[in-house]
């Protein structure tokens, strides 16, 4: 049990700070510690988590990635056009349309800093304007509303009315985020090439000498997490029963912060699935709680804000580290 | 004749010559392609659009060249601005004086240099990585100035702030000049103090840098809290130019700050990069953003554009790059 604290730190901070936060909730409001709120909790945080698992990949790669959330928005608009075409589809063809659309974005990132060497953030930060600046040019910022019913209709799992009257529900995102998390969770922890993957991004050069062939490496990476925005941009879109341009714009810096904030590693090699979704949630139930206190959205992301800066600069140090000038004991790292 | 071009090729440096291709590649294009182009409205209109962008990517440069990243630069700049704004609301308004728009001015410098100066802390001390740490400030800095707008934006200032925004003097567009001095500070800097020798060292190798004496957390503390008054100066020169300010305006340059800069030759992983090139790599985006105009095409289009550019000057570059090795081995 030790050892495994120790080899999953981030894990059980994370999971410490969520405790704490939730057991506070919980006296403070009336209403935060209920399954119904919990499932709220899931509901809304699928399509982050879907997001989070596939940067994560990346990230292990030794790779970022900016352009995925406009992927995903572009995917969204390729795919309701596509199904207008087929006329209607169902929820199989509109994965796999979404899918391979993200795939195929993915891969051309992947592509770009394979093929011709560019490091990955200058390659992202390009395609996320192509992307953009071509979905804003081509639809002209117009929305669409007139998605298949199949779409729109919210798909409810599991119900159940409570004592209280009120009921819970699990709806389609949900089963979509935990296929995509374990799905995830076995390419990189039960697979060879999930091995490949974090052998990659923590020393490139070490792994093409033993063997591994760095161009599918940076394929899978990034097609997997075209993959995984594709089908978030879909279940997006069910779950706004909208299709906007501009709505996941900027999506892609917040789910960032909570994949770091999960123990990934800027840089490669490191992450965990449990670490990421862990990071989505702590950031969900934060502003959950804070929604259930009454405190003014406007200052919800003042707070994660401040409380991310805080979790990094207590997790990357000691107390007296930060003082230099009380903890001086000969050794500074 | 030979001697000058070698002169310039020294000065300019190697990061030179993307850029520079890019600048004639686009006057040579758009030229061609639209008569009106080349004329006076063109570089006037690029004129007041280039400081905005240019101070901000001035701000994300030195972060750069540490091998760190400023994510905060735009909000920082709204946070800033709203300093400003408050303190000429508060003491009259439109009738606020010269002094007050000063004392408005140094506050709001302050405030940038805060923001940066806490970043600079817990990135030199922490080691956090600065993607992170200043990823948290933003989403800080964004939901502090949303919480005290509530979304909405302020406006109503003294008539002489406007001309800062949009007045010339000789002819010169004023935020132009406040830019071009910014320019040339950050090119003093870098070129010739401590601090900006510390900064290419830093962005090279960390360790070494410590290892050889050099007090790296100061530098980086200080390189963090000149990113955020860069900042700040944007902040007060949209202020002007808008006549308002609003969490949210320029959001969408933070990451085109990025692109100029590795347009400009700066190297993504730190330590080397010029501050010339990457003003020639703003020049060049705002003349490419101003002839799509002229041609009919929109905004949208030319991020697209810019987007493009840079994969191209990436794909040149690994090109050259390719023909050069190729070279040497057939030569020895």
């Amino acid at each position: 049990m030790r050892s495994l604290i120790r080899t999953h730190a981030t894990e059980f901070s994370l999971l410490a700070v969520i405790v704490a936060i939730s057991a506070v909730l919980s006296f403070a409001t009336t209403n935060f510690f209920s399954l119904g709120n919990a499932f709220d909790l899931l509901n809304i945080s699928a399509v982050n988590i879907i997001f989070a698992v596939g940067l994560l990949v990346v990230l292990i790669a030794g790779g970022i990635d900016i352009s995925f959330a406009v992927a995903a928005s572009v995917v969204q608009y390729g795919t309701a056009i596509a199904l207008g075409w087929i006329g209607g589809g169902g929820w199989i063809s509109g994965l796999l349309i979404a899918g391979s659309l993200g795939v195929l974005l993915g891969c051309f990132n992947a592509f770009l800093i394979h093929r011709f060497r560019i490091i990955s953030i200058v390659a992202t930060i390009s395609t996320f304007n192509i992307y953009f600046g071509l979905l804003m040019f081509f639809t002209r910022g117009v929305s669409i509303y007139d998605l298949p019913d199949w779409l729109t209709d919210r798909v409810i799992l599991f119900e159940r009315e409570m004592p209280d009257g009120t009921w819970i529900e699990i709806t389609l995102p949900v089963l979509v985020m935990i296929v995509c998390v374990v799905a995830t969770w076995t390419l990189i922890t039960r697979t060879t090439i999930g091995r490949q993957l974090y052998a990659f991004g923590d020393n490139p050069e070490g792994a093409r000498r033993f063997g591994i062939n760095i161009g599918v490496m940076q394929f899978i990476a990034f097609g997997w997490l075209g993959l995984m925005a594709g089908v978030g941009g879909l279940i997006q879109a069910h779950y706004a029963q909208e299709v906007v341009p501009n709505a996941l714009y900027g999506r892609e810096l917040d789910v960032l912060a909570a994949v770091v904030l999960g123990g990934a590693r800027l840089g490669g090699g490191k992450g965990t699935v449990l670490g990421c979704v862990l990071g989505v949630l702590l950031i969900s139930i934060t502003q959950n709680g804070l929604n259930l206190m009454g405190v003014s959205p406007f200052a919800f992301k003042m707070i994660i804000g401040a409380i991310i800066l805080i979790a990094i600069t207590l997790s990357n140090t000691r107390i007296e580290r930060l003082l230099p000038f009380i903890g001086q004991r000969g050794t500074r790292r | 004749m030979t001697t000058v071009f070698e002169r310039i090729k020294v000065a300019a440096g190697p990061e030179m010559a993307g850029p520079g291709l890019a600048f004639i590649a686009v006057v040579l294009i758009f030229g061609i392609a639209s008569p009106q182009f080349l004329s006076a409205a063109t570089f006037g209109s690029v004129a007041f659009q280039l400081p905005e962008l240019g101070l901000l990517t001035l701000a994300m440069l030195l972060p750069i060249l540490t091998g760190g990243l400023n994510l905060a630069i735009t909000f920082t700049a709204n946070v800033a601005g709203l300093t400003a704004a408050w303190v000429l609301k508060a003491n009259g308004g439109v009738d606020a004086g010269l002094g007050i728009f000063l004392v408005a001015a140094l506050l709001a410098l302050m405030v940038g240099a805060a923001s940066g100066a806490v970043m600079g802390l817990v990135i030199a001390f922490t080691r956090a990585h600065p993607i992170l740490v200043s990823l948290s400030m933003m989403i800080f800095l964004r939901g502090l100035g949303e919480f005290l707008t509530r979304g909405g934006d302020i406006s109503g200032f003294p008539a002489f702030v406007g001309v800062i925004g949009h007045g010339s003097i000789a002819g010169i567009p004023v935020p132009l000049i406040v830019f071009v001095v910014c320019v040339l500070a950050w090119h003093l800097l870098l070129g010739r103090t401590k601090l900006g020798f510390n900064t290419y060292m830093i962005g090279s190798n960390l360790e070494a840098t410590r290892y050889s004496g050099i007090n790296t957390r100061k530098a980086i503390v200080l390189v963090y809290t000149l990113s955020g008054i860069m900042c700040a100066i944007a902040g007060i020169i949209m202020l002007a130019r808008f006549n308002s300010v609003r969490i949210g305006h320029g959001e969408s340059y933070l990451l085109i700050t990025v692109l100029a800069c590795f347009l400009g030759g700066v190297d993504p992983f730190g330590g080397f990069g010029r501050v010339i090139p990457v003003f020639v790599a703003l020049v060049v985006l705002q003349l490419l953003s101003s002839g799509l105009n002229l041609v009919g095409a929109n905004q949208h289009l030319a991020t697209a554009v810019w987007g493009i550019l840079l994969v191209v000057v990436m794909i040149l570059r690994w090109a050259v790059s390719r023909i050069r090795i190729s070279i040497v081995r057939r030569g020895s």
